[in-house]
């Protein structure tokens, strides 16, 4: 699928262009913005990132594949990123993500065949203390798992709850489980 | 969603921490007016440039992001009227296992570290600031944006700050996803918007760091902690500490795993780890003893519950053959089977490896298939001693000190716990030795080659 900037991407790819001194800095500030925009960087995406920056497509992809962050393959609209680094192992990461993998029927590194979860296990997600944590879709932390919170969070976000870019709305929308 | 305030423990001294349950702490108009913000970051700007690094070297302030160094004495290495723009980065890429105090500081005190950078900038004559911060941390990134958002409207970033007529901009930058890019040297790669690939030293960032221009990378505690000591001098910061240029000031500890009131604690730097697991943080969990931690991170040497008797400093720790670290101190008690631990831990830096050096790349990966394989029950002794061999054989031969990250805890794991590894170890008749798995066209190769040295 062809791949151009939407307008707020496009104005976001403008400012960020005024604040390096080289025009090679603005690559992964925006690969994030595309990405946060169709879910995944698409070749076509990078492609176009790479015309607009003057770079070979083959620059552009060396380097999106070299960070964990960027997903080169389409994955679900739920992301689940369940943190397996140590003091996170210690309180029990590894239930969660089993837990997971039953309820979703589906392995780690895996999309559910709808096309709505995919569980990742990511590295230390620098909140230890509350530990075992996941995040999900980059953005909405839940802290001092346990199997039944789990079992919830899955259950909202399967009637469209919960997921949403923002703390405060997730709680408005009675996505907290 | 920032984690849970509580109030502070009466040990604690609250100083970088210092209005943090203050409701609305990350506004200017909390931080300002409430917390008297922003006035280190005024006097900075009045200040002659080597005041303000005499005064930072004075208060013995170290780099909080894990090796100690100077930070005046850093600052100062920054060469005077080279005609270039000198950039000033903060390292936000907090990736250490165990560590989260810098998210903290982020998500809670943003203009503190603002206030902390306008400093230091005025400290090397820097009009460009970067701070690199990890992407997973999305909070603090929305905060830190708003946070600049609100300086700027002040006057305080941007062109003329405070009225001085000096200039600073300051900016943001994601990173994606990679613990490597914590090292300096690959974090000022990945801002340049490549891979994130260590630099060989020389040239140090001070001459020659980012868009090849002299450089700071300090850490956001580090940075954080300027304001204070312009504000009350050199002394004052000694003072908080224990009154030493080597170990002045509060450090901010990040306490998990198998303790019972994990959290990050405010303390002078130099508290005894005993007070700080059982005092602070109310002893193991009930029932359990504490059996090990890590005192400084993940990459830190491991201390045995015997040895907690230890000052928590630089000096103190560095003399117990372990390091401070990032100051995440990560506690196992007696379920832990240590060798499941350190499976874990070397996987951590396998994967982590940016693959440019072949001793680390390598290195890593075998040091955790041998663990594996005898947390597996596929091992034998001599999978114990390829692991020790493996670890040598990478540490201080490297680029970049992650092969040493991997090497440290796992070597002192198997020294001080050898006897739970040998208790895994299989004799070598009853399991298939270690091969290096291969396949495609080397597989061919080597099968290749088999064929024609047998025949
Ligand atoms: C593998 C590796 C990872 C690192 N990760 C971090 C990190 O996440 N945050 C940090 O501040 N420093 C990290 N460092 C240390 C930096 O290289 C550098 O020493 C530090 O940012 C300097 O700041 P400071 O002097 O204020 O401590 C890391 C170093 C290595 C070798
Ligand atoms: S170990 Fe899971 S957040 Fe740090």
């Amino acid at each position: 699928m062809a791949y151009e900037f939407s307008p707020e991407t496009e104005k976001k790819f403008q400012w960020l262009l005024t604040r390096y001194p080289k025009k090679d800095a603005v690559l992964i500030p925006i690969l994030h913005k595309v990405q946060s925009e169709i879910g995944w960087l698409s070749p076509e995406s990078m492609e176009y990132v790479a015309g607009r920056l003057g770079l070979s497509p083959a620059r552009v992809r060396e380097v999106a594949s070299f960070y964990t962050f960027f997903r080169l393959d389409r994955k679900g609209k739920y992301v689940l990123q369940v943190c397996q680094t140590m003091s996170c192992y210690l309180r029990g990461s590894d239930e969660i993500v089993a837990k997971l993998q039953q309820l979703l029927g589906i392995q780690a590194g895996e999309t559910s065949a709808d096309g709505l979860f995919s569980i990742e296990k990511v590295e230390c997600l620098a909140s230890c203390s509350t530990a075992p944590v996941m995040q999900v879709n980059d953005w909405d932390f839940h802290e001092e798992l346990d199997l039944e919170r789990v079992e919830k969070i899955v259950a909202l976000l399967k009637q469209g709850r919960g997921g949403h870019a923002c703390y405060e709305k997730r709680v408005a929308d009675g996505g907290v489980a | 969603m920032a984690q849970k305030l509580r109030p502070a423990h009466p040990l604690e001294t609250r100083v970088l921490l210092q209005g943090f349950d203050e409701p609305s702490s990350w506004t200017i108009d909390v931080y300002e007016k409430k917390l008297g913000g922003y006035a280190g970051a005024r006097k900075a700007v009045a200040m002659a440039p080597d005041a303000i690094i005499t005064e930072v070297k004075n208060s013995g302030l170290r780099g909080l992001g894990g090796a100690g160094f100077p930070a005046g004495m850093k600052w100062s290495f920054i060469p005077k009227n080279s005609g270039k723009p000198v950039y000033l980065v903060c390292n936000a890429d907090e990736g250490e296992p165990g560590t989260f105090k810098d998210r903290q500081i982020m998500e809670h005190m943003p203009h503190r570290l603002v206030d902390g950078m306008i400093s230091a900038a005025s400290a090397i004559g820097s009009e460009t600031g970067y701070i690199y911060v990890r992407c997973e941390l999305r909070l603090a990134i929305e905060r830190l944006e708003k946070a600049i958002e609100e300086a700027y409207a002040k006057g305080y970033l941007g062109k003329n700050i405070f009225g001085s007529g000096r200039n600073f901009d300051l900016t943001v930058h994601p990173g994606a996803g990679s613990y490597i890019c914590g090292e300096e040297t690959a974090l000022i790669e990945s801002l340049e918007g490549d891979r994130g690939q260590p630099r060989l030293k020389p040239p140090f960032p001070a001459v020659s760091g980012a868009f090849g221009c002299p450089t700071v990378v300090n850490n956001v505690a580090t940075l954080a902690n300027v304001p204070g000591i312009l504000l009350n001098g050199a002394e004052w910061f000694l003072k908080l500490g224990q009154n030493t240029p080597r170990s002045a000031g509060t450090f901010v500890y990040s306490v998990s795993g198998d303790v019972k009131n994990p959290g990050f604690y405010e303390l002078p730097l130099g508290t005894n780890l005993n007070v700080l697991l059982n005092e602070v943080c109310g002893g193991p969990l009930p029932g359990r003893k504490f059996k090990a931690c890590y005192p400084g991170g993940s990459s830190s040497p491991l201390l045995t519950a015997d040895e907690f008797d230890v000052k928590m400093d630089f000096d103190s720790l560095a003399a117990k053959g372990t390091m401070l670290g990032s100051g995440a101190v990560i506690v196992l008690d007696d379920r832990r089977s240590i060798p499941e631990v350190c499976m874990r831990t070397a996987r951590f830096y396998a994967h982590e490896s940016c693959g440019q050096c072949v001793p680390c790349r390598e290195g890593t990966k075998w040091t955790y298939l041998m663990i594996k394989r005898l947390v597996k029950g596929e091992g034998t002794q001599a999978d114990i001693d390829k692991a020790l061999q493996a670890c040598a054989n990478m540490a201080g031969k490297t680029i970049c000190v992650l092969s040493d990250a991997c090497a440290m805890p796992v070597t002192s794991m198997i020294k001080k716990f050898r006897a739970e590894f040998e208790a895994l170890a299989r004799p070598a008749s009853e399991v298939t030795p270690a091969v290096p798995k291969v396949s495609g066209q080397l597989a061919e190769l080597m099968a290749a080659v088999r064929e024609r040295q047998t025949r």
